[in-house]
């Protein structure tokens, strides 16, 4: 109600107009590929195969879901993804706020120069390094495991460094007098310091659970069997049938990209602040 | 604090720079603590492997990974001498110059489009950031089905326009194009966001006080737009960079290096070498060149960050 009295307050200039018209055209264009996938997921392989390429389902079907249910073991790969960006997630969470909590709490001697060190980590490239992680995962006998697809991200730099910066926000006095009441510092860390950081947690747990769920090479390299595929490497599999069932593939992208494209829409001001934190590599 | 007694904490921090007391080992040994999670992951599988990349870059392998001889510089003749490696650079050069001016540029003018104060902007730049949920591999087969000869809508668009679309991923200097053209859409989201907040952050007064002065439109954009928000566009063009120097998704998925090593990129190039050919020793030396460019576009990040980019 109160949003149309708005409305007719402020009558509709054509300048305005015109605004609206250019941001829809953009945004339509800039969404269409994703819009796209979405529309050929209902469409059956012979309406896909029409000239000229249709844009809408003619007779919107199911089919192309109900194959790719039949076909891979989707609902595995959602599994596994799940299980990894969640213990991704934890490990991040555990490992970021201790030491961000060293690097913000307590005083020690070399705590610059250990700072540094953790944020030189951001200027190695993982790709540099594959190689050699992949041999010690043959080595450890964690190909085909979920430790291999997650313990090597579990510790962050870029985490450590954005809940840094949400610990510096805690006013030092709360710190004093938890020492002159004679908590320790484990125990401050967590009755305080993490229920005050919130925010900043939730920031590095989307960030941690996108970037795992995304990721791609390491997945491909390090799984063999099928049932130990992840949701990207699973479903690009069907890229490299024979023929190319377009309609199926589309299907199976939209059912990988929902569960981030939900944790975009909840998490968008997260996601924002973690983009913008500054200088430092995302 | 009054600069004489800070200056005397000073000295005294000098003087007592080498001995360590009790006090200062224990809060050390806390500190260690607390950071031993994070520093034991980091040394498995960032440190010790980037050592052992630049080792295994002085040797040769088995199949297998294990050292047989030891190869001094040969991989890194060799790197200065194969053609292969050097259509990669090229495949990589070209990544880069069409994926990250491009995709700025469109990223500027669609954050500038969505820094209006208008009702349900939200919905717009929600729509127009959305790419930064999608994973490489899912933009990757989308696109993948675009550029598709006969099936794909992008050439039926261009024939409307009267154009002849190429054959995307079959034609050499086209297929990394299309790999291009994927990546900037990839990187779009990422570059609205950082440059919508680079626009934000510049403030209205600068822009009224432009207009009394009777500037408007264009002279606007160029001389008050561009280097206010100059700190975030070289952001941009470091960190799109770096991430098009690791692309590996698109290329796997859409052209698998070829035609004829087009779009045989650094990364690309290291998964042939090492996980197809498994010359694990060359294939180490082309993770330790990785490594060399991004150290220097981030120290160069660095400094110039340092200095600024814009003078107020």
């Amino acid at each position: 109600m109160t949003a149309i009295i708005a409305m007719r307050r402020r009558p509709l200039r054509p300048g305005r107009v015109g605004a609206y018209v250019l941001l829809a055209v953009a945004a339509i264009i800039v969404a269409f590929p994703l819009l796209l996938a979405l529309s050929y997921s209902f469409m059956s392989e012979s309406e896909i195969a029409t000239f000229p390429p249709p844009v809408l389902p003619a007779n919107p079907t199911l089919g192309n879901y109900r194959t790719v249910l039949d076909s891979i073991p989707i609902g595995r790969y959602l599994l596994n993804s799940f299980i990894v960006s969640t213990a991704v997630v934890i490990g991040q969470l555990i490992t970021a706020s201790l030491a961000a909590y060293a690097f913000s709490f307590l005083a020690f001697r070399g705590r610059s120069l250990l700072f540094f060190v953790f944020l030189s980590t951001l200027m190695i490239p993982w790709e540099a390094t594959i190689i050699p992680n992949y041999m010690t995962m043959v080595q450890l006998g964690w190909i085909d495991t979920y430790q291999g697809l997650a313990v090597p991200f579990m510790a962050t730099a870029f985490g450590t460094f954005l809940l840094r910066q949400g610990f510096m926000q805690i006013p030092r006095e709360l710190w004093d007098s938890a020492r002159i009441d004679g908590a320790s510092s484990f125990h401050f860390l967590r009755t305080m310091v993490i229920p005050l950081s919130r925010p900043a947690l939730a920031t590095v747990a989307i960030y941690g659970f996108l970037s795992t769920y995304n990721q791609y090479f390491w997945p491909l390299l390090i799984t063999n069997q099928t049932l130990m595929r992840t949701t990207q490497v699973g479903v690009a599999q069907l890229r490299f049938e024979e023929s190319a069932r377009w309609g199926v593939i589309m299907a199976g992208v939209i059912m990988i990209a929902v569960p981030t494209l939900a944790l975009l829409v909840a998490g968008q001001r997260q996601l924002i602040r973690g983009l913008t934190a500054g200088a430092v590599k995302g | 604090m009054d600069p004489k007694s800070y200056d005397a904490c000073r000295r005294y921090d000098a003087a007592n720079v080498m001995r360590w007391t009790a006090r200062d080992l224990r809060s050390l040994a806390t500190g260690l603590a607390y950071l031993a999670p994070s520093f034991v992951l980091f040394a498995a599988f960032v440190f010790i492997p980037l050592g052992r990349t630049f080792y295994l870059s002085f040797f040769n392998t088995r199949s297998t990974g294990a050292i047989t001889t030891f190869a001094g510089l040969d991989h890194y003749l060799e790197l200065v001498t194969s053609a292969e490696f050097h259509a990669g650079l090229l495949a990589t050069a070209l990544f880069v110059l069409y994926t990250v001016p491009l995709g700025i540029g469109l990223g500027l003018v669609l954050a500038v489009l969505l820094n209006q104060r208008l009702r349900g902007i939200n919905v717009f730049r929600t729509m127009m950031s959305s790419t930064i949920a999608i994973s490489a591999a899912v933009g990757s087969l989308i696109w993948l089905l675009l550029f598709n000869p006969s099936l794909g809508l992008l050439n039926y668009v261009l024939s409307l326009a009267g154009i002849a679309g190429p054959q995307w991923l079959i034609q050499p200097n086209v297929a990394i194009v299309a790999v291009s053209i994927t990546t900037i859409w990839l990187t779009l989201g990422t570059n609205i966001i950082v440059l919508l907040a680079g626009l934000q952050g510049v403030p209205e007064e600068i822009y009224e006080a432009a207009h009394l002065d009777g500037a408007h439109g264009a002279t606007l954009f160029t001389r008050i737009t561009i280097p206010m928000v100059s700190p975030s566009l070289f952001f941009l063009v470091v960190v799109d960079t770096i991430a098009v120097l690791q692309a590996f998704t698109q290329i796997h998925l859409l052209t698998r290096g070829g035609p004829v090593d087009a779009t045989r990129a650094l990364v690309y190039s290291i998964y042939l070498d090492a996980f197809q050919n498994f010359q694990f020793g060359y294939a180490s030396a082309q993770a330790a060149v990785l490594f060399a460019l991004v150290l220097v576009l981030t120290l160069v990040q660095f400094l110039v960050i340092e200095r600024r980019v814009h003078y107020q």
